[in-house]
């Protein structure tokens, strides 16, 4: 099986391959292009009568869950990134797959982390034939230097939960490591050491897997409340020792940034924010953890506090900032895709006004809509972006995979798209003629905020006529990336080759691009 | 030849957009460059385009280059290599990066100099961004924040800085060593446009009057002068006691600033955030300038992280009379700015003296009034200072008066 074949040019001019792995890909059509027809994807039909009436699934270990559920060469297996860094049980998939002599399996985590370092022993040995999820850090390197047997694929929350549904993805096994869980395969994120918070990004996996496996180190007596993953799925449940560190799944407590220039980048974004209209009763927004975005909720909060007004909803990654906006009365509710901080899942196991969302409700493109739409403004990262305002999000400007696209994609729907991003860093400009990998297409991304100056997208002429007679220092992206060159000189091109060692997906499965592999210096 | 062996710049954890280089002279001929760079992928080509074009410049036909670069601006880079090569050799010249047109400007005497962010003079990652944060006067420090042997370097670094960064319109101010030592400083710093130098640790007239003699000596054959400014600070028991023959020593001295941190320690105590124990010594500074009619500047606060004493500390010293205050982080400016500034009853009240003395001069009254009170031209001056500082400070609209 080749890795990739027939390459065509998308309808952003990048050329991209029509066949992954030996199934067919559509190559991206533009924004709301794409519509898929016939019913999605569904798990094979179970009855009762093949499990227990006690409702206690147990099984021995992992190993003997695997074995159970058929484990055999070229299966997919998918887990979740709740436990981030400190994920103690997908590395044990694989070892145990090893042992078995199981070969060419295809891993789908929702994320994957530098503490799966290990996995490239498995890459190298054959066991695991490629990841179709984020690569960073060593994984990434790994990746980018053309060392994957088969062809990465990278999609969105919303992408991933997409891919399941219409049956993109098959998963054959997911194991679902849970915080609390009962034998019959009920499972949270919100009790136990490794609590963190919710499961979301494992609800695909539970409904759409042929096999599902729960792990636990934090058994407890049916029915395990709240049920984030409901036991009706599951078909084995396992009690280990240790499920993940939970000093790496979660901070004890979350700081804002000292740095000044990410301070100052934030303290812009809120003040643009102010000055179009957005800040006022019952707004919504969309914060992440990073330093930039969580400094730009407290300004909001500020200002929301200042004029007594009222957010109606926060989409978060939640940590004690929301949180405390949510005790205060400054927003009505926090609509949480992963918890942060110790705070963060102590709200959401008291607060009914901290829900627990997962990709399906705000994400997922192949839906009846979702709320990532209705969200008033996001503020985003990106490692680089083009005079066309399109942006990149997983490969560094040298080439080499960073980051996984996360939520991102899906949430470039929102109202307001804002990049508060610094103009260079390390003297690498972020605004280029073309970024190394299109993640995002430039039409929906509104604003980019850089310490030296802000550009909006010539698209958006509302937010560029209610700025004209602010003090903020509007400039052109073209202003922006001259100032960048001549403080840091013009960059040269990464040394890429023509082969393809990944494609990035698009919220509707069509391929937005291709990432190459990084030739070594 | 002096050595076989020069290093310069730095390296290791915690270290961005500097580059630690490592010349070794060689007995072959041939130059070797070995880069491990950060940004090698975008920038290695350009890197060693600038490598080559220095060694050519000073000559240098045989050696190794070791460059750990993580992500210097090409003016870093420069200023590092030229401070190796000069360990090696005696040599009068100067590699010099292109003086960019953005910071030709020169500064007046009367402007505000409300905050001076203090920027360690061997430091480059703090220096890129510090224009961004809209500080009055933006310090280059060789004085206390360098350490002795990275001296040498960090003037060549504050040099190329002086001519490459971008200060986005903050008065351009350079710390130099006390006098006589800071003297050699000057040679590194008045022909690349410095608006303004600290003098650290006045004592005297006299150290300023060297200062002058050195600067006119340097800028002997220039035809155009911007001017450049001093601002002594006194730091000691001696220098409080003679404030006024410093701050009156010369014409081109437009603020005395106070260091508290020496100054406690030369009277044998402890600085405290109240401040009691330096009561005397910043009434002294402040009334010395105004006898002068210089600015008045207070020392930094060092709690970088709690703004709230900051806040507290900025109210007293505009109360005492100050005109403005050192920082050593770009959060601490806004604070410091916002404090200083006239309040919205002071605003008033200035306005309608501002509009009396108007009212007064037109219908060419020698006394000024309002209501029943007379109002001395003191305080017609300090009202007419309130409304300018308002204005700059965008809390009043410059048509306030038609408005």
């Amino acid at each position: 099986m080749k890795k990739y074949n027939n390459l065509v040019k998308n309808s952003l001019g990048r050329l991209v391959p029509t066949e992954v792995n030996g199934n067919p890909a559509i190559p991206y059509q533009g924004v709301g292009k794409y519509k898929p027809s016939g019913r999605k994807y569904a798990p094979p039909i179970s009855s009762c009568s093949d499990y227990p009436d006690d409702g206690n699934k147990l099984v021995k270990d992992l190993k003997e869950a695997l074995i159970k559920s058929g484990l055999k060469d070229g299966m997919t297996i998918s887990t979740h990134h709740h436990f981030r860094n400190g994920d103690l049980i997908s590395n044990q998939i694989f070892d145990i797959a090893h042992e078995l002599g199981i070969k060419d399996l295809r891993w789908f985590p929702s994320a994957s982390f530098p503490c799966q370092e290990p996995i490239i022993e498995h890459l190298k040995n054959g066991t695991i034939n490629r990841i179709e999820g984020s690569m960073n850090g060593a994984l990434g390197k790994f990746a980018s230097e053309g060392n994957m047997k088969g062809l990465g694929v990278l999609r969105s929350h919303g992408g991933r939960y997409q891919a399941v549904q219409d049956g993109d993805v098959h998963i054959d096994i997911a194991v679902i490591a849970a915080p609390s869980a009962d034998a019959f395969g009920n499972a949270n994120g919100v009790n136990g050491s490794a609590a963190c918070g919710l499961l979301g990004f494992a609800l695909a996996d539970s409904q759409y897997a042929d096999r599902v496996i729960v792990v636990t180190d934090n058994l407890v007596p049916f029915p395990c409340i709240p049920w984030q993953i409901h036991g009706n799925y599951v078909d084995y449940t396992v009690l280990v020792e240790k499920i993940g560190i939970p000093e790496k799944i979660i901070s004890g407590t979350t700081r804002i940034t000292k740095s000044p220039d990410r301070l100052l980048i934030a303290e812009m974004t809120a003040k643009f924010c102010d000055e179009v209209g957005i800040v006022k009763d019952g707004f919504s927004y969309q914060a992440g953890a990073g330093g930039t975005s969580l400094s730009i909720g407290i300004y909001f909060a500020e200002m929301l506090k200042e004029r007594g007004l009222k957010a109606r909803f926060i989409r978060a990654g939640s940590n004690k900032y929301p949180v405390q906006m949510l005790e205060d009365g400054l927003v009505d509710y926090i609509l949480d895709g992963q918890t942060f901080d110790l705070e963060g899942i102590r709200s959401m196991r008291e607060n009914p006004n901290h829900i627990n969302t997962n990709p399906f409700t705000s994400y997922n493109y192949h839906g009846k809509g979702n709320f990532s739409t209705m969200v008033d403004v996001v503020v985003l990262g990106a490692t680089e972006v083009d005079i066309n305002f399109n942006a990149n999000v997983v490969t560094h400007s040298d080439g080499y995979l960073l980051h996984g696209i996360g939520g991102w994609q899906n949430c470039l729907f929102s109202k307001c798209t804002i990049l508060p991003i610094p103009l260079f860093r390390d003297r690498i400009p972020v605004i280029k003629d073309e970024v190394t990998t299109i993640c995002g297409p430039g039409e929906l991304i509104d604003v980019i905020v850089t310490e030296r100056g802000i550009a909006i997208n010539p698209l958006r002429t509302d937010l560029l006529e209610k700025v004209k007679n602010s003090n903020l220092p509007i400039k052109t992206i073209e202003e922006l990336k001259t100032e960048a060159e001549k403080i840091c000189g013009v960059p040269d091109k990464p040394n890429l080759s023509d082969e393809i060692i990944a494609v990035i997906k698009w919220v509707d499965g069509t391929v937005i691009d291709s990432v190459r592999k990084v030739e070594k210096s | 030849m002096k050595q076989k062996i020069s290093t310069s710049g730095n390296k290791g954890l915690g270290i961005r957009s500097d580059c630690f280089i490592t010349i070794e002279l060689t007995d072959k001929p041939g130059i070797s460059i070995a880069l491990n760079s950060k940004v090698n992928a975008l920038y290695g080509n350009p890197i060693k385009e600038l490598v080559k074009e220095i060694f050519n410049f000073f000559d240098i036909k045989n050696s190794k280059i070791t460059i750990e670069d993580s992500g210097a601006l090409p003016y870093i880079i420069a200023a590092r290599i030229e401070a190796a090569i000069k360990q090696l050799f005696e040599t009068k010249k100067e590699f010099l990066p292109e003086f960019i047109s953005n910071n030709k400007y020169h500064t007046n005497r009367e402007r505000n100099r409300i905050s001076r962010l203090y920027l360690p003079g061997n430091t480059p990652r703090l220096m890129i961004n510090a224009g961004v944060h809209k500080p009055d006067g933006i310090i280059l420090d060789l004085e206390d924040s360098v350490a002795v042997n990275k001296k040498a370097e960090a003037r060549l670094l504050v040099r190329n800085t002086l001519r490459q960064l971008d200060f986005y319109g903050a008065e351009r101010m350079v710390r130099i060593n006390q006098i006589p030592i800071g003297l050699e400083d000057l040679d590194y710093i008045i022909p690349h446009n410095v608006n303004l130098i600290l003098i650290p640790k006045c004592e005297n007239a006299k150290q300023i009057n060297l200062v002058n003699e050195k600067i006119s000596e340097l800028n002997k054959d220039k035809k155009t002068k911007n001017p450049i400014w001093l601002m002594p600070i006194i730091e000691s028991a001696k220098g409080v006691i003679n404030a006024y023959e410093i701050a009156s020593a010369s014409d081109n001295v437009v603020a005395i600033a106070i260091g508290l941190e020496d100054y406690t320690a030369d009277i044998g105590t402890k600085r405290t955030n109240e401040g009691t124990e330096s009561f005397f010594a910043r009434s002294q500074v402040v009334n010395a300038a105004r006898a002068a009619g210089v600015q008045a500047i207070d020392s930094v606060f060092s709690d970088v992280g709690d703004m709230d004493a900051l806040k507290e500390n900025v109210k007293k010293s505009k109360a005492l009379g100050f005109d403005g205050m050192g920082c050593i982080h770009p959060r601490q400016i806004r604070v410091i700015h916002e404090n200083f500034a006239p309040d919205e009853i002071e605003i008033e009240k200035a306005k309608k003296i501002v509009i009396a003395f108007d009212e007064a001069t037109e219908k060419g009254l020698g006394v000024v009034s309002l209501g029943t009170k007379m109002i001395d031209p003191p305080v017609v001056k300090r009202a007419q200072n309130t409304i300018e500082l308002a204005i700059s400070m965008n809390k009043l609209s410059k048509d306030w008066k038609t408005k």
